[in-house]
């Protein structure tokens, strides 16, 4: 009884394992889109900040609209974005922010992966107040003066330490070091998404209260919520090489574009017409507020943009 | 079983054990307490010995082991070869190229019956599957009433594409599920090899393997899929294994000397006296691929999740919620029709109706096939109709008038939060690691206690001590406040049948509206702060144990309650004298499947501002560090198991 039992569970696993086997018989394609629901088209990987959405949703209008290719957006973080991005999953980052580790790896050793040349826009990362509270207290924009007013950033996150709030684990800081190593009074509170980031700066803006953030530029939030930027000392180039001595203000970063490397060479017009997209902070802005300021739809947006903005796009369109 | 919209699986097997072992009366008690007092003893006397030979003070740097360097370097590996090497050519790549084709072809299936089609599909086969009649009738309302609104609410495509990967992920889980269950329901040695796995398996939270799987299958379906498919697989073996072990002995008995062999008896005995346990498991497995559909969509598996993920970035609750309400309807759509269709399982089709068995099914398959002919492409746009408006106005509202809440968080913070934290890191680590001990041991037997330190202590040594101790603070906190509430809720809902009827609903929606939707009320209420990833920690485990709780005292045998009552107790004497006490089996599993769901929710705290593991969990995640990711994440699923063992009263004593 008991040898049946066995017998009859290891025919179980052997079948299942024949199974297995079975789908293993030859070499898979390895270039295989990952993606259900799509056929030949453009892929583009559509990072969780609202600037970075502007960009893919006016690059899909004209591409759909103008060019006749069918757009796929996927939304993923940005380091699975420079991941899918090598494996061909998708053909192009539009906005990168600056991934040194992975540019090494794809780009210089691995060769899947090619420069597209400058976004346009700049961006820059600093740490923030509130023009409200900046107005009051002028002297708190130098950070040599932060301490003083650590006490007013307090909260019961940061204890008896004043809060310097913190996004998306996705996004670069150097904070817990700069704080170290200038020997602030201060703690970070890491928020964990951009979403409760933005929530909670509302939040602190409707009441009038007094916040410490990390913060960037460009953001569509900066057209609601003014705030000002704190000096910090002054970045150096190298200075932020050491991740744990960088005691340094954030660089600007002009904003890069990537794409696939089979696709940049045989890409066509889409991959012509995405080398050639270049538009500048203030346009950028105008979308993303249009998106997360007024609600519209991304696709709304974009074909707004894209009839009042002719003479801008029609320069990106490849030459024939 | 009730029909519930619940990640109860093991309500089965421990409700089972729990009320077996009652019977056990007062000898049990005796041994109890004689061991409560050992145990205070030996654990007093350790007490003292640590405090003279270790000191105080947090976990040993010298006891740690990093594992983060070969973890990242097991990640720059997979990177480099996964285009050329075998192991991914011959295998991996067939896996994931499968994935991907069984969930467009799916798609394009769904896409291709048109709206018409897909509704008629829907409901007919609810109705059918609930067994025709009333029950029939009802499921078939219920099926048409969600598609009709995903439809109206404009989310169409995105709750096809969703229920693709939902048909692709529950037909393979079903399937591993009912095989793994299987071999553990025949075998005793394949039993006792799989109950630790089912119950780690169980206590891990997805987040923690979504990383490897992102490493090696790339972004997109298969990731999404596979990790769904291990997510919503163990329900099914264990429901499966349950149902063959507990077959009527007598019935087996006779289907054996009617002369059948070891494979008859298996199709014709076993697994029909096992299809309602199998069904439930079915149910279970449903509910838990549902649950993994926005946490799929960080991977890129587009569909609803998506929708609501991408809302997030603007911060746009009416959008989110937009997309989040389809997942409650398809969830309660879906365990509506499987629930009767368990329930059905074995009741005969109404005498002198010529609608049964394949006649019924072929009716059913005839008018889809007529829908589809009608050829209705996508549902129509002036069909719709948009309610983030209002709900962006309505949540507003709510923010800007509970003002109270801002206050609460920080009292709830600084009295409670940081005293518990503080208190926690404090203690020195070996005095944590017998207080573990002694708690499993007293809870459960040796072996559960030596699990529990084990875990505890694998915290110690990965390096991540004073993190872990931080989210268990938060975790206790999240925990006593879901069971106080939960425990009041199921009292009230046990004693007024109708509050349950009415309450019901909204702990569907509780436990399968994805966490996400609610981030950014929660966070506009309670700021970025750990007390915000407590409220969604409640608010996720709440409604399984309101629903444990209730039931457990519903079935509190009713002549004890009349006994008392003609004794003339008061019904507070009753409640606190009788129910509770003979509930006290379904109160400890309440009390376990909060400790395991609080849990699962501790990542998605990580997001609203819980920081510590949670945090470094989605860090890895979305940076791809691998090393930090998975400390973090086999940190969590250590906790689980420590709070698991603590927490899981087990009758098995070793022999």
């Amino acid at each position: 009884m008991r040898t049946v039992r066995t017998f009859r569970t290891a025919v179980a696993v052997a079948g299942a394992l024949g199974v297995l086997s079975l789908t293993a018989c030859g070499a898979a394609e390895t270039g295989k889109s990952n993606e259900a629901g799509g056929d030949k088209t453009v892929k583009l990987t559509v990072p969780s900040w609202v600037g970075a959405q502007a960009n893919v949703a006016v690059a899909k209008h004209i591409l759909e609209k103008e060019l006749g290719y069918k757009v796929k957006t996927q939304q993923m973080g940005e380091v699975l974005a420079w991941d899918a991005l090598s494996k061909g999953d998708i053909d192009g980052i539009l906005e990168d922010w600056g991934h040194p580790k992975e540019e090494k790896q794809y780009v210089e050793t691995k060769k899947t992966v090619v420069k597209g040349g400058d976004l346009g826009v700049t961006g820059h990362i600093g740490w923030y107040v509130p023009k409200y509270f900046a107005d009051k207290h002028p002297d708190v924009t130098d950070w040599k003066n932060l301490n003083k007013y650590a006490e007013e950033f307090r909260t019961a996150e940061s204890g008896d330490k004043g809060e310097l709030l913190e996004g998306s684990p996705d996004y670069v800081t150097n904070d817990d070091a700069i704080i170290a190593n200038l020997k602030l009074n201060l703690k970070t509170n890491y928020a964990g998404s951009e979403a409760a980031q933005i929530t909670a700066i509302k939040k602190y803006a409707k009441e009038k209260k007094p916040f410490l953030t990390y913060w960037w530029t460009p953001q569509w939030l900066n057209a609601q919520v003014d705030m000002v930027e704190i000096k910090l000392p002054e970045y150096k180039e190298g200075c932020d090489a050491d991740p744990k001595k960088v005691a340094c203000a954030y660089p600007h970063t002009p904003l890069q574009k990537f794409f696939n490397a089979d696709f940049a060479k045989e890409g066509g017009e889409a991959a012509e017409f995405l080398k050639n997209f270049k538009w500048t902070t203030e346009q950028q802005n105008e979308v993303a507020l249009m998106i997360a300021g007024e609600k519209m739809s991304p696709e709304a947006a974009a074909e707004k943009w894209v009839k009042e903005n002719e003479a801008t796009w029609k320069a990106w369109l490849p030459k024939k | 079983m009730s029909a519930t919209v619940t990640t109860v699986s093991k309500a089965g097997t421990a409700a089972g054990d729990a009320r077996t072992e009652d019977s056990g009366g007062l000898r049990e008690a005796v041994r109890r307490r004689r061991k409560l007092l050992t145990g205070g003893g030996v654990l007093a006397a350790l007490l003292v010995l640590g405090a003279v030979l270790l000191g105080g003070g947090g976990w040993p740097a010298g006891l740690t082991a990093d594992i983060s360097g070969p973890l990242d370097a097991a990640n720059d590996w997979v990177v480099d070869n996964r285009d050329t090497h075998p192991l991914f050519l011959y295998f991996l790549l067939h896996l994931s190229n499968t994935a991907t084709d069984a969930v467009d072809a799916v798609y394009q299936g769904l896409d291709a019956l048109g709206w018409l089609g897909v509704t008629v599909a829907a409901v007919l086969v609810a109705w059918r599957a609930a067994g025709l009649g009333r029950r029939g009738l009802r499921a078939a309302v219920t099926a048409l009433g969600a598609f009709a609104v995903c439809g109206v609410l404009g989310m169409w495509d995105a709750t096809l594409l969703t229920i693709a990967l939902m048909v692709v992920s529950v037909a393979v889980a079903a399937l591993l599920g009912a095989l793994i269950g299987l071999a553990a329901g025949l075998s005793d040695r394949v039993d006792r090899a799989l109950r630790p796995v089912l119950d780690t398996m169980q206590v891990m939270p997805a987040f923690a393997y979504l990383l490897p799987f992102v490493l090696v299958f790339g972004t997109g379906t298969p990731a999404a899929l596979f990790c769904t498919v291990i997510y919503a697989a163990p329900p099914m073996a264990r429901l499966t294994a349950l149902g063959l072990r507990g077959a009527d002995p007598a019935a087996l008995e006779a289907s054996a000397s009617l002369g059948a062999s070891g494979l008859q008896r298996l199709w014709t005995a076993r697994l029909p006296l096992a299809r309602k346990q199998m069904l439930l498991g079915l149910n279970q497995t449903i509910m838990m691929a549902l649950s993994m559909v926005v946490i799929a969509a960080l991977v890129g598996a587009g569909g609803l999740g998506e929708e609501v993920y991408s809302a997030l970035s603007t911060t746009d609750v009416g959008k989110a919620f937009t997309a989040g309400l389809p997942i409650v309807l398809i969830a309660v759509w879906l365990d509506r029709t499987t629930a009767a269709a368990g329930n059905g399982a074995g009741v005969p089709a109404p005498a002198g109706s010529w609608l049964h068995g394949g006649r019924a099914w072929a009716l059913v398959a005839a008018a889809v096939a007529a829908a589809a002919a009608v050829r209705t492409a996508t549902w129509p746009e002036a069909w719709t109709y948009d309610i983030s408006t209002p709900v962006n106005k309505a949540q507003e509202w709510i923010t800007a008038n509970l003002t109270f809440t801002e206050v609460w968080a920080r009292e709830f913070t600084l009295w409670v939060l940081n005293p518990l934290r503080d208190v926690l890191v404090w203690l020195p680590w070996w005095s944590v690691l017998l207080l573990v001990a002694a708690v499993a041991w007293l809870v459960g037997n040796w072996v559960s206690a030596v699990t529990a330190t084990a875990a505890m202590a694998a915290i110690g040594v990965l390096g991540v001590w004073a993190k872990s101790l931080d989210t268990l603070s938060q975790v206790l906190a999240a925990l006593v406040l879901t069971l106080v509430l939960g425990f009041l809720a199921g009292v009230l809902c046990a004693r007024a049948g109708r509050l349950e009827r009415w309450v019901r609903p909204l702990l569907d929606a509780m436990q399968t509206m994805p966490q996400f939707v609610y981030l950014i009320p929660v966070v506009a209420l309670f700021g970025a702060t750990r007390t915000s990833a407590i409220v969604a920690a409640v608010v996720y485990a709440l409604p399984a144990v309101v629903r444990i709780t209730t039931q457990g005292l519903r079935e509190v045998d009713p002549a004890a309650v009349e006994a008392s009552r003609s004794l003339g107790a008061s019904t507070r004497q009753q409640l606190f004298g009788v129910q509770l006490p003979l509930a006290r089996p379904a109160l400890q599993l309440a009390v376990n499947q909060g400790v395991v769901l609080v849990l699962a929710v501790v990542v998605v705290g990580g997001l609203v501002g819980g920081g510590a593991l949670g945090y470094d969990v989605i860090k890895g995640l979305s940076r791809g560090e691998m090393g930090l990711g998975m400390t973090a994440g086999i940190a969590i699923v250590c906790l689980g198991l420590v709070l698991d063992r603590v927490t899981q009263r087990t009758s098995r004593t070793p022999r």
